[in-house]
C-alpha cells in the first residue's frame, strides 16, 4: 500500500473501523517502502521487526479512536536518537552508533501509537542541500530520479512523496526541511525556535536546530506537530509557551489577513518560474481576501554570510565530541591520543563536514571572533529587527521557499558556494527563531515541484497552517503524484 | 583567485579541530574556504556599531533544574558503546607515544 | 637591588551539590568508575546540559562570602579544547559574564591587617579523571560535571605569606557558607599559582612564572618562597625570567622546569546555545542574604566581646563551621561560655583527633554537652566524674540518665549531709577538741570520714562549709 492520495484521517477511520489492522498496514507500508528503495534510497535503516512488533501491540490494545496516529506509518530523520536502533546521521562517524535513549519528539511519537518504519537518509550531519553528503547513500528525487530531493531531511522528504509514509519528522537548521518539502511537492514545517524539543536530536547549530514534520498536506502536518510540541524538561530552549491545537483554526480563512511579499525575496537570482508560481500564489490570497502588499527585509541578504559563520561555528565545537574515545568510529592502529583523534576524526567525516567545522573553527578563534562570529551575531539582530519591523503590520510573510526547483545529481557537488545560496530564503527564519511552511505551490515547466513559504510570528504557527490549508483547498498541486521516473 | 585565507592558516586551523588534511587535500579545502569566505566582505558594508549581538533565540531565560540527584542507571550501556573499555573504564592510548617520531 | 612580589592565586572550589552542574547524576566520591554517569556526562550526540539551580545559589553564596559584585545576566560559554577526561570537547563555564567580580577578603600577617582584592569568580564543570599506564590511558567520568567555582585573586599578594593567610581565609570563609568542604587533601579545593617579580619602583609586572604541584598550603607557601628567591637570583645575575610553568618539587622544595609557554591557548570561546541566559533577582539575593551563614571573622569578635573568650579560644573554636554551630548552640541552651569552649578544644577535639571522625559523625551533641555542663556548674557531679560521664556520651548516652543509672550524683543537699556530718562529730570527739586546739589536719581526719560514709558522692565544698560551720558552733 502507498499513501499517495490519502491523509492521516482516511487511514485512522479505516483502522478504526477495522478495514485494516495496524499489523497489515505496517507490512504493507514497509513493502511498499522496500519497493520505492530501488529507485530513491530514502532510507538508512527499515525497522522492520521493530516495527511490525508495536503495531500488533496497538493492534492488541485496539485503535483509539480519538488518537488519529494510533497505528500510523512514519518514518524519523536519522539525526534523531531511536533507542536500540542505528542512529547514524548520515555519517561514517556513527556507522555503528546504537543510541540508549529516544529522542523526546520520538518518545511523543511512541506514545500515540504511531509506527516508525524507518531511520531516513540525510546530509551528513545535515549540512548540505542535497542529501549527497550522506555517507550512506544517494536519495534521489521521486518527481525525477536524476534530481536531488533536496536536503538535508532528503530522505525524510523522498519518502513522504513518493507515498512510503503518511509523515516523516526531518530537522531544519537553514532550511532542511523546507527545501526538500518544496523539491519533493509536499508540505514541510520548520516550527518557532523552543516549540519543539531537540532533546535526541544529534545537534548541527544549536541555536537553530529544530525538528519538524513533513507530511502530504498541511492539516496531518498540524496534527503531527501538535504531537511533537510543547516544553521538555530536558531542553532548556524548549518554550513553556502553550501548545495550541494547530489543526483547531485550520479552516478559517484567509480573510481579512495582512500578508507582505518581501521584494528582496523575488529579486536576482530567482528563478523565473519560481518567482511567477510566488505572484500567482499572492493573487490566489487576494481573490480569498488576504491584503498582500510589498514589503522589505533589506538585511536579509546578509543573512547567508552570517548564517555561514554563526552556524558552522555552533557546529564545529557540537562535532568536537566525535573523537574516537567513547562512541562511533575509532581509527584502527592509532599509537597515541593525538593520533586517534586526528585520524579517527579525518576518516570519520566528510568533506562538507570538514569544511564546516574547519569555517566555525577559524570564525572562532583567536583574532577572528569579533571581526566574523561576532559581527555576524550583530548581523542576527538586524535580520530579526528586520522581520519585527514587517511583523507589526502583517500576520505572514510569503516567499519562494527556494530559488530553484531541484537540481541535478552532481551538479553542484564541486561548488559549496552555490550550494550554500540556495539557502538564502530559508535561512533567515531560523536567524530570526520563526516558524516557516514550505507548501506546495506549482511546478516548473519539467515537471519538478515549487515551495512557497510561508513565515509567521515568533509561535503563530497557526496563522501560517491557516494560509496553508486555504492555499492547498484553492489549488491542487498538492494532489499531484511523482511519477518516480527519470527526465521526461 | 584571492587568498582570503592562507595554507597556513587552514593547517592551523584543522590542527585546532583535530583534521589531518593530504598534501591533495590542502590547496582544494584552501581554495573552497576562501570562495566562501568572499562571502563574509559583504559585512563591511553593514554598520553594526550600535548593535547588540544575537547569541541565542529562545524565548526562554533563568530556566533552572532544582537540585535533586537522580542516577540513570545507564552505566553498563555506555560501556558497551565504548570502542575500548577495561575494568569499567574508557581504555584510549596513551597521551603520547615515545616509541615513535 | 631590591623586588616586589606579586603573587596570583586562582583557586577551584569543589562544590558540594546533590547533583551536577548540567545533569542530574549524583556527585559522589569515590564510588566505581563511571557509576554516577550518564549520556549527558559522556558527551553523547543528541544530549543537551540542564543548569543546577543549587549550583547558581552557591555561586551567589562564594560572591557574598567574598564581598563581590554579584553578576545579575550571566551566561555560560564554552571552551573547546580535546582531552579523553573532556566528553564534550568543551568546557562549560563563565567567560565573558563571570558570576561576580571585584570582591575583597581580609588577611593577617604579623598583626598587620590587608585586603586582598578578588578579580572574578565563576561557576563551571569539572572534568573526568584519566589515568596513565604505559600503553593506554584510563578515563574515569564519575567526576565530570561536579560545579566548580573558579576565584582568580588581584595582584594585590604581595609575598608567600601573605599567599598563605590568603588561602586560609578563602578557605574559612568558603568552608562557613557550607558550599564546598575545601579540601585540599581530598580535591575540593585546588590551587594554581603564579609569581612574578620586579624591581622597586617598575610600574609593568614583571613576567609570570605559573607553579603547579601544589598539594597543601605550606606547599604554596614554599614554593613561593623558592621562587621568589630563584628569580631574584635570576635577574640579579643578570638573566631573564621566562614565561613558563614549573613544578614543585616535594621532597627538596625546589621547583623545576615543566614547559616554557609559547603563545596562549586557543580556546574559542563562545556562548553556550544550549543554555538561556540567567537574571538573578534582588529578591533571589536577599532570600540567599537571610538564610547566610554568620562569617567566622564576626563570630570570632562576638566570642571575645561578649561572650569574654581569649583570642586564642575563638580561633580554635571558629576553625570548622561545626564547631562554631555547635559553640554557639550551647549557649544558646545555657552553658557556661569559657566551660563550653575548654570542654569543645580538650575533650572534643581529644575525642575526634583520636577517632579522626567529624564532630557530625559523633554522638556527640549540643544538647549532651551542655546538660553535662550544667552538672558540673551546679555541683552534682564532680569534674572528675564529668570524665565517664563525657565517654558515655560519646557512646550515644544521655548524661542525667547515665548519673543517675551509675549512682553518680553527688551529695550537695545540705538536710542530707547534715545527719551524716552530726554523726561523725559525734564518733570523733577527740578530733574536735584537736581542731580547737588548732590542729587543722582534723578537720582534714573528718571531711576523709565523711566521705568514707558517703562513698565519695558528698560534695567536698559543701561538706567544708557545713563542716566549719557545725564545728564552731
Amino acid at each position: 500500500m502507498n499513501f499517495l492520495d490519502k491523509s492521516i484521517a482516511d487511514i485512522h477511520t479505516a483502522l478504526v473501523n477495522g478495514d485494516i489492522t495496524a499489523e497489515q498496514l505496517t507490512v504493507e507500508a514497509i513493502q511498499n517502502a522496500k519497493e520505492n528503495e530501488d529507485k530513491i534510497s530514502a532510507f538508512i535503516t527499515i525497522n522492520e521487526e521493530q516495527a511490525i512488533a508495536e503495531a500488533k501491540k496497538i493492534d492488541e490494545a485496539g485503535i483509539d479512536s480519538n488518537n488519529l496516529l494510533s497505528g500510523i506509518p512514519v518514518a524519523l530523520k536519522d539525526n534523531l536518537l531511536t533507542k536500540d536502533i542505528l542512529t547514524t546521521a548520515g555519517s561514517k562517524m556513527l556507522y555503528n552508533f546504537k543510541p540508549i535513549i529516544d529522542a523526546t519528539v520520538v518518545q511523543k511519537l511512541n506514545k500515540l501509537g504511531a509506527i516508525s518504519i524507518g531511520k531516513t537518509n540525510m546530509d551528513e550531519f545535515a549540512m548540505g542541500g542535497s542529501t549527497e553528503t550522506s555517507a550512506m547513500k544517494i536519495t534521489k528525487n521521486p518527481w525525477n530520479l536524476s534530481k536531488v530531493p533536496g536536503g538535508s531531511s532528503g530522505g525524510s522528504a523522498a519518502a513522504v512523496a513518493a507515498g512510503d509514509v503518511l509523515s516523516a519528522l526531518g530537522s531544519d537548521t537553514g532550511g532542511s526541511i523546507r527545501q526538500p518539502a518544496a523539491f519533493n511537492g509536499i508540505v514541510g514545517m520548520k516550527p518557532t525556535y523552543g516549540r519543539v524539543s531537540r532533546w535526541g536530536l544529534i545537534a548541527f547549530a544549536s541555536s537553530f536546530d529544530q525538528v519538524g514534520p513533513l507530511t502530504r498536506n498541511v492539516y496531518d502536518n498540524a496534527l503531527v506537530l501538535n504531537a511533537i510540541s510543547g516544553r521538555d524538561e530536558h531542553d532548556m530552549t524548549s518554550s513553556d509557551q502553550e501548545v495550541p491545537d494547530f489543526t483547531k483554526d485550520i479552516k478559517a480563512g484567509v480573510k481579512g489577513m495582512k500578508i507582505g511579499l518581501p521584494k528582496e525575496y523575488l529579486g536576482e537570482g530567482i528563478d523565473e518560474e519560481v518567482k511567477q508560481a510566488i505572484l500567482k500564489a499572492a493573487d490566489i490570497y487576494r481573490k480569498l481576501g488576504a491584503e498582500v502588499e510589498e514589503v522589505s527585509l533589506p538585511h536579509n541578504k546578509y543573512g547567508v554570510a552570517a548564517y555561514y559563520i554563526i552556524a558552522p561555528s555552533e557546529a564545529s565545537s557540537n562535532l568536537q565530541r566525535f573523537d574516537g574515545i567513547r562512541y562511533g568510529y575509532r581509527a584502527k592502529d592509532a599509537k597515541n591520543l593525538e593520533k586517534l583523534y586526528v585520524k579517527s576524526r579525518s576518516e570519520g567525516f566528510g568533506d562538507e563536514v570538514k569544511r564546516r567545522i574547519m569555517l566555525g573553527t577559524y570564525s572562532l578563534s583567536a583574532g577572528s571572533y569579533d571581526a566574523y562570529f561576532k559581527k555576524a551575531a550583530e548581523i542576527r539582530t538586524l535580520i530579526i529587527n528586520d522581520f519585527k519591523k514587517v511583523f507589526k503590520d502583517y500576520d505572514l510573510i510569503m516567499t519562494p521557499t527556494t530559488p530553484t526547483p531541484a537540481f541535478g545529481i552532481g551538479e553542484e557537488n564541486d561548488d559549496p558556494l552555490t550550494m550554500y545560496m540556495n539557502d538564502a530564503l530559508t535561512i533567515p527564519a531560523n536567524m530570526a527563531g520563526l516558524p516557516g511552511m514550505s507548501v506546495p505551490a506549482g511546478f516548473s515547466k519539467d515537471g519538478m515541484p515549487i515551495g512557497m513559504q510561508l513565515l509567521a510570528r515568533h509561535f503563530d504557527e497557526t496563522s501560517i497552517y491557516k494560509a496553508g490549508y486555504a492555499f492547498e483547498q484553492n489549488t491542487d498541486f498538492h494532489k499531484q503524484t511523482p511519477k518516480m521516473g527519470g527526465a521526461k | 583567485m584571492s587568498n582570503r585565507i592562507t595554507k597556513e592558516q587552514v593547517e592551523h586551523v584543522a590542527s585546532l579541530a583535530k583534521l589531518e588534511l593530504s598534501e591533495k587535500q590542502l590547496p582544494y579545502f584552501t581554495e573552497q574556504l576562501s570562495n566562501i569566505m568572499g562571502l563574509f566582505e559583504s559585512f563591511e558594508e553593514v554598520d553594526t556599531s550600535n548593535i547588540e549581538p544575537t547569541f541565542n533565540v529562545t524565548d526562554q531565560i533563568n530556566t533552572m533544574r532544582e537540585d535533586v540527584a537522580d542516577n540513570w542507571n545507564e552505566k553498563e550501556a555506555l560501556l558497551q558503546n565504548a570502542p575500548d573499555v577495561a575494568d569499567d573504564l574508557i581504555r584510549t592510548p596513551t597521551i603520547i607515544d615515545e616509541s615513535e617520531d | 637591588m631590591n623586588f616586589e612580589t606579586t603573587i596570583g592565586l586562582e583557586v577551584h572550589v569543589e562544590l558540594k551539590t546533590n547533583s551536577k552542574i548540567f545533569s542530574p547524576s549524583p556527585v559522589e566520591y569515590g564510588d566505581e568508575p563511571n557509576k554516577n554517569t550518564n549520556v549527558i556526562d559522556w558527551g553523547y550526540p543528541g544530549v543537551l546540559p540542564t543548569t543546577n539551580k543549587g549550583v547558581v545559589k552557591s555561586g551567589i553564596m562564594a560572591a557574598l562570602a567574598l564581598h563581590a559584585e554579584i553578576e545579575r545576566h550571566p551566561h555560560f560559554d564554552r571552551k573547546n579544547y580535546f582531552y579523553p577526561d573532556n566528553p564534550k570537547a568543551y568546557q562549560i563555564t563563565q567567560h565573558d559574564t563571570p558570576d561576580a567580580h571585584d570582591g575583597w577578603i581580609e588577611i593577617e600577617v604579623d598583626g598587620q591587617k590587608k585586603k586582598i582584592g578578588i578579580e572574578e569568580m565563576h561557576i563551571e564543570e569539572d572534568a573526568g579523571k584519566n589515568t596513565h599506564g604505559n600503553k593506554f590511558s584510563y578515563v574515569d567520568l564519575n567526576r565530570q560535571g561536579t560545579p566548580l567555582i573558579e576565584i582568580v585573586s588581584k595582584p594585590d599578594i604581595a609575598s608567600p605569606d601573605e599567599a598563605y593567610a590568603y588561602l586560609e581565609a578563602l578557605r574559612q570563609r568558603l568552608l562557613f557558607t557550607g558550599i564546598s568542604d575545601v579540601k585540599m587533601e581530598e580535591g575540593s579545593m585546588r590551587v594554581d599559582v603564579n609569581i612574578s617579580i620586579r624591581p622597586y619602583g617598575q610600574k609593568e609586572f614583571g613576567t609570570k612564572v605559573e607553579l603547579k604541584n601544589l598539594n597543601s598550603f605550606n606547599y604554596v607557601r614554599k614554593g613561593l618562597a623558592y621562587e621568589e628567591k630563584r628569580q631574584q637570583q635570576v635577574l640579579m645575575s643578570g638573566g631573564k625570567i621566562q614565561q613558563e610553568t614549573r613544578r614543585f618539587d616535594e621532597t627538596n622544595g625546589t621547583t623545576i622546569l615543566m614547559r616554557v609557554k609559547e603563545g596562549a591557548d586557543d580556546y574559542r570561546y563562545f556562548p553556550e546555545p544550549d543554555l538561556p541566559a540567567l537574571n538573578i533577582s534582588d529578591d533571589w539575593i536577599n532570600e540567599i542574604h537571610e538564610e547566610f551563614p554568620e562569617m567566622p571573622g564576626s563570630r570570632r569578635d562576638r566570642y571575645i566581646n561578649k561572650l569574654g573568650l581569649t583570642d586564642y579560644d575563638a580561633m580554635v573554636i571558629t576553625q570548622t563551621k561545626q564547631m562554631s554551630d555547635f559553640y554557639d548552640k550551647m549557649i544558646e541552651l545555657g552553658a557556661d561560655a569559657k566551660m563550653a569552649s575548654n570542654y569543645l578544644q580538650v575533650n572534643v577535639n581529644e575525642y575526634l583527633n583520636s577517632k579522626q571522625v567529624d564532630l557530625d559523625d559523633t554522638e556527640i551533641t549540643p544538647e549532651n554537652l551542655t546538660t553535662m555542663i550544667k552538672l558540673i556548674s551546679d555541683g552534682t557531679i564532680s569534674s572528675k566524674m564529668a570524665k565517664k560521664v563525657f565517654k558515655a556520651i560519646t557512646e550515644g548516652k544521655e548524661p542525667k540518665q547515665f548519673v543517675h543509672e551509675n549512682g553518680m550524683v553527688q551529695l550537695s543537699d545540705p538536710k542530707e549531709l547534715q545527719p551524716i556530718i552530726d554523726q561523725i562529730l559525734s564518733d570523733n570527739p577527740q578530733s574536735i577538741e584537736d581542731f580547737h586546739n588548732g590542729k587543722d589536719r582534723a578537720i582534714g581526719f573528718l571531711v576523709g570520714q565523711i566521705m568514707k560514709q558517703t562513698r565519695g558522692k558528698a560534695n567536698p565544698q559543701v561538706v567544708n562549709k557545713l563542716l566549719m560551720q557545725s564545728i564552731n558552733k
